[in-house]
């Protein structure tokens, strides 16, 4: 089986990995020793006592002995380059990250990771039915988006959408709930997995390929009110090879509509590689007449600055721009589907060592002294609470109520009787 | 001599509104309008009103419409707001659907409604679907419209009905305006609708004017949906139908009465959500039902109605099964004798009722 990345040109080891700001020195890395062996020192004498408490006990002295100036507040990263269609320029090859959008990032794509191995784990236990499409290993994509536009902005994706809807405002909570098909849930449980909805996020969609006209819908509407915002269209490459797509490109150029479209290639439409599927695999070109980049989705830093890139482009009424993020699911297509039929587990395991999103991301941050082990570490543990919470919550939530049956069917409209299962059974429906 | 005709036709109005200022107290003045004109004004009045209604299809600006429906409309609003589309219906009526997400009003043109099964999936799933999913997060405040059901000489790809299509589907609003009056007060009413509406014209009504009184013409004139309204009293008999064939219905009850027989002619206007209560209420007075549609019989429209008035207090009043007229269960033919007897004639509807009525 071919490598995922085959396209992708050059080394995953950055060089600018490697790279120090002016201000760390010597002095950096002397106390950096001195730390490491005041916390080995505390965790050997403590072995007895109860792990996070050691933890935090050694984050104590770290944080009583560190102050934030140790670290370095902002870094620049050599990012891979971004291959072109239609256009003179890309995105720039450096990125900028400051310590506190690292620490988000982290935070994020970590609570999405955590979120989604918790969903696995529910399902198993059958506590989540139905449909579950997972995120994990994407996480870069959803996040780096996000640090490309804002939340006034909108964005609508397909099924895989527990990422988004975090990245749009959700909560791990309700999103959970969702899940569980609880009324705490985002959508009072009438959802379930695949439409989600939040502000300027409008799912969450069961149709493939049926989102990306709605994107350009919603692009239409923020010309027609003239509100210099865009809308971010996301699809798989299962979906790039749909007719309605190309109907959308067309009129989108027509008419200059601010959208970004965006596939989100992970190599497999559930069970059928792109090879299989597709007759041309350049799903940025597809656009054809639509400037298109073709870009690392494993990188954080990469999308969001192809996504800066790209938002300026649309924003200066330029119209649509195309973007291929290259991706990688280590789930299979969704909950029912093991994802080793058609990949190898070696396959999974390569793209999990070398490319993973939240490991680059935390070496970047390490070994730039933007951040200390402990430090992440205890934004897991942090995310991991917000997980057990979310998930006790959403198992311990009740049902919703019967009456929620004929509920939502219309707008602002007066109540009116539903059709039950018998003539007998009278149903209200309520807005 | 056609001329002639032509006078003798709007004379005959024209004496009749004379008359009718002779003899009214408080004469309403009324103006003729076709249904064509009726949905123009409509549009125009809604456009106006609510600068986040806009109208996209096939040649709705610079031709004016295929059917002439937005003439006069891009000339007056322009590009923004009366949009051509290229011929990609799942494509546009897609956009139009993510347009009222994000808190327009659009008005989406097919340019018949055999079109729309290529947008099937956007005006379904997208659309009626998406309130409930979101529970109640995401309205979809969202007009399509086109003719529907057979026209003359079309053959079979572009005659389908889709009354019963749209109308087996919960989250859809689906009205089938007669006249000028219905498709005037019932097209505002839908574009001041915060739900998915879907409008079932007929393109052979386009062109038949009817007479518009002054509180009809009226800029805030709306028909509610869900509101059936009986066009003419009887006791006899009950007729129940949607769109041009409750004009058949009408001739038919003429020719009856003639016969003695007083029909009781209930105009549907809105297919979903079905106003069961008007039907029930001339059913347990007339005891005997015949609805006539132009679509197809089996799982349709008529079908419909009958299952209700089964299972509601209507059944124990009727003195005769229930029986449906309908189009004839076939794709529909081209050559014109054909196409006569695929769709229900007057001689349909008088002979149901006679035999309902076991005359």
């Amino acid at each position: 089986m071919p490598s995922p990345f085959n396209l992708i040109e050059g080394d995953r080891q950055q060089k600018g990995g490697e790279k120090r700001s002016e201000t760390a020195g010597r002095w950096q890395h002397d106390s950096m020793q001195k730390m490491l062996t005041i916390i080995s020192n505390v965790l050997r004498g403590s072995a007895s006592r109860h792990g996070a408490q050691v933890v935090s006990e050694a984050a104590s002295m770290v944080a009583s002995s560190r102050s934030y100036a140790d670290f370095t507040p902002e870094a620049t990263f050599d990012i891979k380059k971004v291959d072109l269609h239609r256009l003179e320029e890309g995105p720039p090859l450096t990125a900028t990250l400051t310590r506190e959008e690292g620490l988000k990032y982290y935070r994020t794509m970590q609570t999405i990771r955590r979120m989604e191995l918790k969903a696995d784990q529910l399902y198993k236990q059958k506590i989540i039915r139905g449909f579950c499409h997972l995120y994990d290993g994407q996480e870069a994509c959803a996040v780096g988006i996000e640090g490309g536009i804002t939340l006034s902005d909108h964005l609508i994706t397909a099924y895989r959408a527990h990422g988004y809807t975090l990245t749009r405002g959700g909560t791990v909570r309700e999103i959970m709930a969702e899940l569980t098909g609880r009324r705490g849930g985002i959508a009072k449980g009438k959802g379930g997995s695949m439409h989600m909805y939040t502000k300027n996020f409008y799912g969450g969609n069961g149709i493939v390929g049926a989102q990306v006209p709605l994107g350009a819908g919603v692009a239409l509407a923020c010309k027609y009110l003239g509100n210099d915002q865009l809308c971010v269209s996301l699809y798989g490459d299962g979906a790039a090879n749909q007719g309605q797509i190309f109907e959308t490109y067309n009129m989108s150029s027509l008419w200059k509509l601010p959208i970004i479209f965006i596939c989100e290639n992970n190599q497999y439409g559930m069970g059928t590689s792109v090879e299989r599927s597709s007759a041309s695999t350049e799903y940025y070109k597809r656009g054809d007449y639509i400037p298109g980049l073709r870009v690392d989705g494993m990188d954080v830093l990469c999308v969001r600055e192809a996504t800066k890139f790209a938002a300026d482009h649309c924003r200066s009424g330029k119209g649509p721009i195309l973007m291929e993020l290259q991706t990688y699911r280590y789930h299979g297509h969704s909950m029912s589907d093991p994802g080793v039929s058609y990949r190898t587990r070696e396959e999974i395991q390569e793209v999990r060592s070398k490319s993973d999103p939240i490991s680059m991301l935390k070496d970047r941050m390490l070994s730039n002294n933007m951040a200390s082990i402990e430090e992440l570490k205890e934004i897991d543990i942090a995310v991991r609470k917000e997980i057990e919470d979310a998930a006790q919550f959403a198992t311990t939530d009740p049902e919703p109520p019967l009456d929620d049956l004929c509920s939502h069917i219309f707008a602002n409209d007066q109540p009116f009787e539903v059709r039950a299962a018998t003539p007998w059974t009278k149903l209200t429906s309520t807005s | 001599m056609a001329s002639l005709g032509c006078f003798l036709r709007s004379g005959k109005n024209a004496v009749s509104v004379v008359l009718r200022r002779e003899f009214s107290k408080t004469p309403p003045a009324a103006v003729q309008v076709n249904v064509r004109d009726a949905l123009n004004q409509a549009m125009d009045e809604e456009l106006e009103r609510d600068e986040r209604v806009f109208l996209l299809g096939e040649e709705v600006a610079q031709y004016d419409g295929a059917y002439k429906v937005s003439r006069g409309l891009w000339k007056k609003y322009g590009d923004k707001r009366i949009i051509d589309t290229p011929i990609t219906e799942m494509g546009f009526a897609g956009i139009a659907v993510g347009a009222a997400f994000a808190g327009l009003r659009p008005i989406c043109e097919f340019m018949t409604w055999n079109f729309s099964m290529q947008a099937i999936d956007q005006v379904i799933n997208s659309a009626a679907k998406t309130y409930y999913m979101s529970a109640g997060a995401q309205p979809v405040p969202i007009v399509f419209r086109g003719p529907n059901g057979s026209s003359a000489g079309v053959a079979a790809q572009h005659s389908q009905c889709f009354a019963a299509w749209y109308g087996h589907c919960p989250g859809l609003k689906v009205v089938s305006p007669w006249n000028s009056e219905d498709a005037r007060g019932l097209l505002k009413a839908a574009i001041r609708d915060d739900n998915p509406v879907v409008f079932l014209e007929n393109e052979l009504m386009y062109g038949v004017p009817f007479d518009l009184s002054e509180d009809v013409m009226q800029k805030d004139f709306v028909i509610p949906i869900g509101k059936a309204k009986v066009e003419r009293r009887g006791t006899h008999i009950t007729l129940v139908s949607h769109s041009r064939c409750v004009g058949f219905c009408l001739d038919a009850a003429s020719v009856l009465a003639k016969e003695g027989v007083e029909c009781e002619v209930v105009n549907l206007r809105t297919i979903r959500p079905l106003d069961v209560d008007t039907i029930e209420a001339s059913v347990m007075k007339t005891g005997h039902l015949v609805t006539v549609e132009g679509g197809w019989p089996q799982y349709g429209v008529g079908a419909e109605i009958c299952a209700r008035v089964m299972e509601g207090p209507a059944f124990n009043y009727l003195d005769a099964p229930a029986v449906r007229v309908t189009g004839v269960d076939i794709p529909m033919p081209y050559a014109k004798i054909l196409e006569d007897h695929s769709v229900p004639q007057i001689k349909d509807i008088i002979f149901s009722v006679k035999k309902v009525l076991n005359m």
